[in-house]
């Protein structure tokens, strides 16, 4: 496992008052909370600043830690760290989990963990549920699928150390889901002595390089020709359950958004798909095209800068 | 490594207990939620209430912020205006850019 720096994370000095570090900790906390801050890099450092808070906030963690020395051992590769024998000789920590529940590294694990005894299975008749996020793309969302989860789980040995295991599962992502729903998984989440919690997925989509997805409504940038914006007809365009049909009225404007009434989203009722039309001139390389644009700018005399004044 | 096939289902809705089991809070402060306008239960009474939509997400949002950062209800109801405000800036923003 690696070696953790607590102080690093906090930003604080070693030698930090309780004070300082609360305050490092609220500062940190505020600045990459997962729900304030979208993307995974915040989340990540989120749980290093709890993980580093729920160590040196607890003064006999803390002095454990400290006892630890400044930095692993020279000698040992990194990720291979193991703390020395009788490292936690007169040191007693509060019992309790950290209150969150949230899922710490190896490092935290194994040294605070363990000595709490059986923790999380076998105390209680119900085990606790537990969450997570699954990113899914937006097809999908819009089709169902089956995809494969890693979970790592701590789970307690016969002489009560606590290794994390891995393990896969095949969950079903239901038709229709909308990002910030939750999947359960009944029975998959902390094991109890009767029954297991359950385990929720939140739902969120992958970046699209089409699609954007709002509730049940999805937007695209719909890019046309000026013939096909002047003169109107059909043009194809993509959704995610395949290619449609869509109507561009004569005279279409750029920016102009037409609606694809139950397109989006499968549900009850069914999402939209907005697309905004954006005019694109094509490259003039050749002396034909040169001439049919010469051809155009003499016989339509169109000025759009007429109200600027231009 | 085992590979297990699993029953799932969507969450639709949840009732007032389901939604304190949740999110690991007590029925007091779900009610707060409510009385500070945070989440908006179905039913006319707390006994029939139903949660659904982004009142799940919403509630859970509350808790993690009102334990992680101490934020009182009155402040996450706030917040969670704000980012939803910023989201859908960030959203038009977005479709700004693209185009």
């Amino acid at each position: 496992m690696e070696y953790k720096d607590y102080y690093k994370a906090l930003g604080v000095g070693r030698d930090a008052s309780d004070d300082e570090i609360k305050k490092a900790f609220r500062k940190l906390a505020r600045k990459y909370h997962p729900d304030i801050n979208p993307g995974t890099d915040a989340e990540a450092k989120f749980k290093d600043v709890n993980e580093a808070y729920e160590v040196l906030k607890d003064s006999e963690r803390r002095a454990a830690y400290d006892q630890l020395g400044k930095e692993p051992p020279r000698g040992q590769q990194q990720g291979q760290y193991q703390p020395p024998p009788g490292w936690d000789e007169g040191f007693s920590f509060s019992e309790g989990e950290p209150q969150s529940g949230e899922d710490f590294s190896d490092f935290f694990e194994t040294l605070f963990r363990q000595r709490a005894g059986p923790s999380g299975g076998g105390h209680f008749a119900q085990g606790a549920d537990s969450h997570a996020r699954i990113e899914i793309t937006i097809e999908d969302a819009y089709r169902g699928a089956e995809r494969t989860l890693s979970l790592r789980s701590p789970v307690v040995g016969p002489n009560g150390s606590v290794t994390m295991q891995d393990r896969k599962i095949a969950v079903h992502i239901p038709k229709g889901v909308a990002e910030g729903q939750h999947i359960r998984l009944a029975g998959q989440g902390t094991p109890g002595a009767k029954s297991a919690g359950d385990l929720f997925l939140e739902v969120s989509f992958a970046a699209h390089p089409i699609f954007r997805a709002d509730g049940k409504d999805l937007y695209l940038d719909l890019p046309i020709t000026p013939w096909e914006a002047a003169l109107g007809g059909h043009v194809v365009m993509p959704t995610p359950g395949g290619k449609v049909d869509l109507r561009i009225p004569k005279n279409a404007r750029s920016g102009q958004k037409m609606r694809l009434k139950g397109k989006g989203f499968p549900g009850t009722p069914a999402g939209d798909i907005y697309a905004t039309l954006s005019i694109v001139n094509p490259k003039v390389d050749t002396d034909e095209a040169q001439a049919f644009f010469e051809q155009m700018a003499e016989k339509m005399p169109f000025n759009p800068r007429a109200k600027l004044g231009g | 490594m085992k590979r297990t096939t699993v029953h799932s289902d969507l969450v639709e809705a949840l009732s007032l207990q389901d939604l304190c089991r949740f999110c690991h809070a007590d029925e007091d402060w779900v009610i707060e939620l409510v009385e500070h306008g945070v989440i908006e239960p179905v039913g006319s009474n707390s006994g029939n209430w139903r949660f659904v939509g982004t009142s799940i997400l919403r509630a859970k949002k509350a808790r993690r912020l009102s334990r992680d950062l101490g934020v009182n209800t009155a402040g996450v109801a706030l917040v969670l205006d704000l980012i939803e405000e910023r989201d859908s800036m960030l959203r038009r923003l977005a479709q700004y850019e693209a185009s």
